[in-house]
């Protein structure tokens, strides 16, 4: 069935309004989009990492999720949703959930909860196969404690703990690429997505994703505009930034196959991005030129290496 | 009708399991434990329980799967050690906190510093405040024991709280020994299903689990958990009661072994009470009159029973295999020296710590306590109060 936003957005809403999220965060338009991609006749069982989405959607004694929510600790949403995967399976086997009775167990978390202390947890999870999906809300950094650096973070952007100076421009390292290392693990379906257009290509990766047997993956760009510095009204601006800039491509990988889903018609230079944000704002500051150089010729690599893998 | 065997203590752990067919075993291997998930394995591998067996990447991952499994409305267990179980420490906290009945086999191990991996109570010892019940064993048969009624003791409604089924790392983990075992029918019309009020695969009421609790809620929670512990005394001795009825074997929160007139006494825990009994007798038979409390349960701790049974000796000693760096003696003897403070007449209390990292603890060394009880009853001296024994030096 071909995707319709008003069918889409009349679908009764499993992740509530009235969280505690601030204004114009992306990990609400994240859990909202992620639930409308789990049909309607099926349940869900949602494993969330501690982070911001947890301490702001589930704060007792008021839930946003209409589904049923488990947050343990940090590091080990993978290790929870496998737990909850293993229940589900006795159960099947044992009868006490009939056949034709779905529940599809996801699992979600920010960048630090996925690429950093989560890492080992979400790498044991797709290397078991259990049957699950882990949506990960990439805002670039440990936003929760107050943009505190990550493996996520991209090159040069300021941080708390990378802060720019006199002596410092920002993050020294390039953002670690984990898209590409969940690909490594074998994962039947990993995507990379953020929120713009019609949500059309989040929907239909969640979808996928979600009803692909075994652990598959999805990356969403999440912007962040406290961290990252920029007015709440322009989250759909940096978005489209980031995939027109190739900055965050926008792909799947289906079995091992490498598909773009989004080509900018014409690739804008990065510092279009980087540009709304101030977290980059020394970035164009008389000296630093060079910094804005070195973004773009790596994007420009990884790009290059992505069309390859597209080819 | 029992049957008789020969088994270790982790085979005795592993044959319970064997038994109570839990629904999810979450391992990763740890010397002195391994073992049970190796014949739990085997058991999958063979079709002897319906058991999903996953091969985590870690200690805590075990756990929180666990946690997960558990919440999602089955039976969940798991086995450790050592640096295994300090490993799980932050996700221990959370399964107390969620209050789920995790079931957690423990062969007692010394913790690193150096590496050792023979037997004592630093690990287990040092998640006493994590809200496990925590059950110990002086052989294979009251690990088998106990591992039979902590299901039933965990799940309680009144409980809810996850458990520790410790034995002790090698010594009864290893060592082949005697045993009765029960009839599997037996074991599970005693141990019954698990049938969870809410949980979250629950069709008609999805649940919400472990929520961020501001501080005017957060007390509340603790306080409820920490009745929960206290519940939890009641109900061990429910289960123990109806296990004798069942299966003929008496269990309480601790065996008071020749008390009734004791001058001088030990509280001691696990396969070192086997030894120190040996003394008391041998003591008993030249008219000394010895007595020992070997404790099973340490979380809840019976403060008051044992403070009862410990108020008419005239000097006690408390030994404790776990040192605790506190620089006034380990936690056994804190936890037993608070629970006799409102006797009107107490014993004098000395700590002895000994046995660390399977440092041999023999009847001769065990009489050498006594004798020291003696003096001090003679000489009415108490003496150095935090003592380490069997140490070179």
């Amino acid at each position: 069935m071909a995707y319709n936003l008003k069918e889409e957005m009349n679908k009764e809403e499993r992740f509530h309004s009235g969280h505690r999220l601030c204004a114009g965060c992306g990990a609400g338009i994240v859990c909202r989009a992620m639930m409308r991609a789990v049909d309607p006749e099926d349940r869900a069982v949602i494993c969330n990492a501690t982070g911001c989405l947890e301490v702001s959607s589930f704060q007792y004694p008021f839930t946003a999720w209409e589904d049923s929510y488990i947050h343990t600790a940090f590091e080990n949403a993978s290790a929870t949703a496998s737990g909850v995967e293993a229940a589900y399976k006795v159960m099947k086997k044992k009868g006490k959930i009939p056949e034709g009775e779905n529940v599809k167990i996801l699992a979600i978390g920010g960048d630090g909860g996925t690429y950093d202390i989560g890492f080992q947890s979400l790498s044991g999870a797709l290397e078991r196969g259990h049957d699950f999906t882990y949506f990960c809300y990439d805002n670039n950094a440990y936003m929760n404690t107050g943009t505190q650096r990550s493996s996520a973070t991209p090159r040069f952007a300021s941080a708390t703990t990378t802060p720019a100076g006199v002596e410092s421009v920002g993050k020294k390292q390039v953002q670690k690429d984990l898209t590409q290392i969940v690909v490594a693990h074998g994962s039947p379906y990993v995507a990379q997505t953020t929120m713009f257009g019609n949500m059309k290509d989040f929907h239909e990766k969640a979808h996928r994703a979600i009803y692909t047997n075994g652990p598959t993956f999805v990356n969403v760009l999440t912007p962040c505009p406290r961290g990252w510095m920029y007015p709440a009204e322009d989250f759909v601006k940096i978005c489209k930034a980031a995939i027109d800039t190739c900055v965050w491509p926008i792909y799947e990988v289906v079995e091992g196959e490498y598909r773009l889903t989004f080509e900018p018609r014409q690739k804008l230079p990065v510092e279009e991005f980087m540009r709304l944000q101030g977290r980059f704002a020394h970035c164009f500051k008389p000296g630093n030129e060079w910094t804005i150089e070195a973004a773009q010729e790596y994007v420009d690599k990884k790009w290059e290496e992505l069309l390859a893998k597209c080819r | 009708m029992s049957i008789r065997e020969r088994l270790s203590g982790n085979e005795a752990v592993a044959t319970a399991i064997r038994q109570i067919n839990p629904d999810v075993f979450a391992m990763f291997p740890i010397t002195p434990s391994t073992e049970i998930p190796q014949y739990v394995a085997q058991y999958v591998a063979d079709g002897k329980v319906d058991t999903e067996f996953i091969c985590v990447e870690s200690e805590h991952s075990a756990m929180s799967a666990c946690l997960g499994a558990e919440a999602a409305g089955v039976r969940a267990v798991t086995a450790t050690s050592s640096a295994g179980l300090s490993y799980m420490n932050e996700v221990l906290y959370v399964a107390g906190s969620l209050r789920l009945p995790v079931v957690l086999a423990v062969a007692c191990r010394a913790l690193t510093g150096p590496i050792n991996i023979n037997h004592d109570y630093s690990d287990s010892f040092a998640e006493r405040d994590s809200g496990f019940i925590q059950l110990y064993a002086e052989n294979n048969q009251e690990v088998y024991d106990n591992y039979l009624m902590a299901h039933r003791i965990a799940e309680h409604p009144d409980v809810r709280l996850p458990l520790m089924v410790c034995e002790d790392g090698f010594i009864t983990s290893h060592a082949i020994e005697n045993i009765e075992l029960e009839e599997d029918a037996a074991v599970k019309a005693f141990v019954g299903e698990y049938n969870p009020e809410n949980y979250l695969l629950k069709k008609e009421n999805p649940l919400a689990v472990g929520p961020y609790g501001v501080s005017a809620y957060y007390m509340e929670a603790r306080v409820a958990q920490a009745q929960a512990m206290i519940n939890a005394k009641k109900v061990i001795l429910d289960v123990a009661a109806d296990f004798e009825k069942t299966f003929g074997r008496k269990y309480g929160f601790f065996e008071a072994y020749k008390m009734e007139d004791a001058e001088v006494a030990m509280v001691i825990m696990g396969s070192s009470a086997g030894t120190a009994k040996v003394a008391v007798d041998e003591l008993r038979a030249q008219g000394i009159k010895a007595g020992l409390v070997k404790l099973r349960v340490f979380r809840p701790f019976p403060g008051e029973e044992l403070a009862a049974v410990l108020q008419n000796c005239k000097a006690v000693a408390v030994m404790d295999k776990s040192e605790g760096f506190s620089a006034c003696g380990g936690p056994l003897f804190a936890e037993t020296a608070g629970a006799c403070i409102n006797l009107d007449k107490r014993p004098k209390m000395i700590d002895i710590v000994f046995g660390l990292g399977g440092r041999d603890f023999t009847v001769d060394a065990a009489k050498g306590v006594f004798n020291r009880l003696e003096n001090i009853v003679k000489t009415g001296k108490t003496g150095p109060v935090y003592t380490h024994m069997g140490q070179r030096g």
